[in-house]
């Protein structure tokens, strides 16, 4: 059931009020404050907005889809009312000039972004552990790492405090804490919806999508913010048109390389279990073979810090955002506004771009890592000839303990394992709850599709539903 | 496993206009160490015959009206971003 529906039901029908659905949602953020999934909330703006959209409804006026449906975004989406901090101490006090053109879209329907959510400080990491402003805590269990790098986005809609968020998916940032926390995550085909107004990490995959507790309302929000924007050059025309009845008898590939002896097996077994409830839906699910995935996370951690390194070459402390005090010259006000205002993580992939970029090794390592990437689209291309959809599990373990991988990058790396692949070859690619383990912690089912084949994807999942 | 030297990691600060301390160029020394030797498994992959892939939308040369924009920002609200201005501009340290 639609959360986002029942919301703008009783808004419409006069049962309740924006202001009202507000003011629940800020007292939600305010008793979960803990758990530290919001950075900051717009509160005086929000319930502004809630009197003038209940002022419209009073009127009789159309006052949008989503009209009095509160929601948070992640903190690397420019929004008025709170700063933009990238969880970084370097746009710590960031008051955006302007709004992201998603938050635009969803406010020109109506809703309303009553705050700000958490993230790895810009938005480098897998654990939100990389935040400057603290980790949040897992919404099944507070010892536990929320994922990330959209952490927050994904506690908020977990805990209930938002009925959806937005986030950035880069190679895995919506998709990994979905799954930790059990709520839907979708990140679209490349170039689906704008990134005009969102901080940039690595332009040739950075995709915004949303984090959900139903399918239905991942629908919605997907085809209000999708589509060509004249801001952002990598835009494709709008393709986004929800699919009633989803094709039958799909054929779904199940990664065999994704189901191997380093993936939990309480993960295998919730994702053979997924596969089953697809088969009984009357899909055909058989396991295939993609052996370039194993080289993935290496392609990813070439290609993204270049992009990082180059991405975030801006921050120099001139225009905005923090400025090393007392520098005698333009170099030593670079060089430690930097050292100031990055994370140690942004920091490692800085200089890994700039060590893959640099004359000697760019052939060996940049290069190389973008053929590689020519041979893991041509791996999806052919596996997609014959498979309508590919399963995999969205990460090879549950959410791990907070402070357990925090001292070793590789292994944190690691986790980014299936979900960076549809990253590089700019696929959409969904997390979808599918039960927990043991423990209770949730454990998350990744589906994958040919480019464009966003509706159809969540169509698929709708008709096997979220546990 | 390849090993990068204290002075390389200091080399790429440099390149990266970071101004590191010196435990902090040790402990990236170590972690840039592991990222490489993870990082080196690319060299196994036949790539002799294939070309890079840039990006992926298959888009090029998306044009938008040649019409003049300031985007809706006003210059004062852009110089309230910095913290040292001088005469509608903004101020650095001395280059030359």
């Amino acid at each position: 059931m639609s959360k986002i529906v029942e919301i703008v039901g009783a808004v419409g029908s006069g049962s309740s009020t924006a202001r009202q659905q507000v003011e629940a949602a800020i007292e939600r953020a305010k008793t979960t404050k803990d758990y530290n999934a919001l950075l900051s909330l717009s509160e005086n703006r929000a319930l502004e907005r809630a009197d003038a959209i209940d002022k419209k409804i009073k009127r009789g006026e159309d006052a949008g889809q989503l009209a009095g449906v509160p929601f948070v975004v992640k903190d690397n989406f420019l929004a008025y009312g709170a700063p933009t901090t990238a969880a970084s101490k370097m746009l710590q006090n960031f008051q955006a000039p302007l709004q992201a053109t998603a938050v635009e879209r969803l406010e020109d329907e109506g809703a309303i972004c009553i705050g700000k959510a958490n993230l790895d400080a810009f938005a480098h990491g897998g654990s939100t552990e990389n935040s400057a402003f603290g980790p949040t805590k897992n919404a099944a269990d507070t010892t536990k790492v929320a994922g990330g790098s959209s952490g927050g986005s994904a506690v908020a809609v977990a805990l209930d405090i938002v009925p959806f968020a937005l986030g950035t998916d880069t190679g895995g940032s919506i998709r990994q804490p979905a799954s930790f926390n059990g709520v839907v995550g979708v990140k679209p085909t490349y170039g689906a919806v704008s990134r005009y107004g969102v901080v940039a990490m690595a332009s040739s995959t950075d995709t915004i999508g949303c984090l959900t507790n139903t399918i239905e309302d991942a629908e919605l929000v997907m085809d209000i913010i999708s589509g060509r924007d004249i801001n952002d050059m990598t835009t494709l025309p709008d393709f986004f048109t929800p699919v009633v009845a989803p094709k039958p008898a799909q054929k779904i590939g199940l990664i065999k390389e994704s189901m191997g002896s380093a993936t939990d097996p309480e993960v295998r077994a919730r994702i053979l279990e997924y596969a089953e409830t697809l088969k009984a839906a009357g899909h055909i699910v058989e396991e295939v073979s993609m052996p370039i995935l194993e080289h993935a996370v290496a392609m990813y951690y070439v290609i993204v810090p270049a992009e990082v390194s180059s991405n975030l070459a801006r921050y120099d402390g001139v225009r905005y955002g923090h400025r090393a005090t007392n520098a005698a010259t333009l170099a030593e006000l670079y060089g430690r506004t930097r050292d100031e205002g990055f994370v140690t993580e942004n920091k490692r992939r800085i200089m890994i771009g700039s060590y893959v970029l640099s004359s000697g090794y760019f052939d060996a390592y940049y290069q190389q890592a973008q053929k590689a990437r020519t041979l893991l689209i041509d791996a999806y291309t052919i596996l997609f000839d014959s498979y309508d959809v590919l399963l995999t599990p969205v990460a090879p373990m549950p959410a791990f303990g907070i402070g357990e991988k925090a001292e070793d990058p590789v292994q944190m790396y690691l986790t980014d394992l299936m979900t960076v692949g549809p990253s590089l070859a700019g696929l959409p690619a969904m997390s979808i709850p599918a039960g927990h383990t043991d423990a209770g912690l949730p454990v998350g089912a990744q589906l994958v599709g040919p480019a464009r084949s966003d509706a159809a994807l969540l169509a698929l999942a709708k008709t096997i539903g979220d546990k | 496993m390849r090993q990068i030297t204290h002075e390389a990691v200091q080399h790429l600060a440099q390149l990266s206009s970071l101004q590191l301390s010196n435990d902090e160029v040790d402990n990236l020394q170590k972690d840039i160490s592991n990222i490489l030797g993870y990082i080196e498994q690319l060299g196994q992959l036949d790539t002799s015959h294939v070309a890079p892939t840039y990006q992926v939308t298959g888009l090029s040369n998306v044009w938008r009206d040649d019409v003049v924009s300031s985007g809706e920002i006003d210059r004062e609200e852009l110089l309230a971003l910095t913290t040292e201005t001088h005469d509608h501009q903004i101020k650095v340290p001395k280059v030359i």
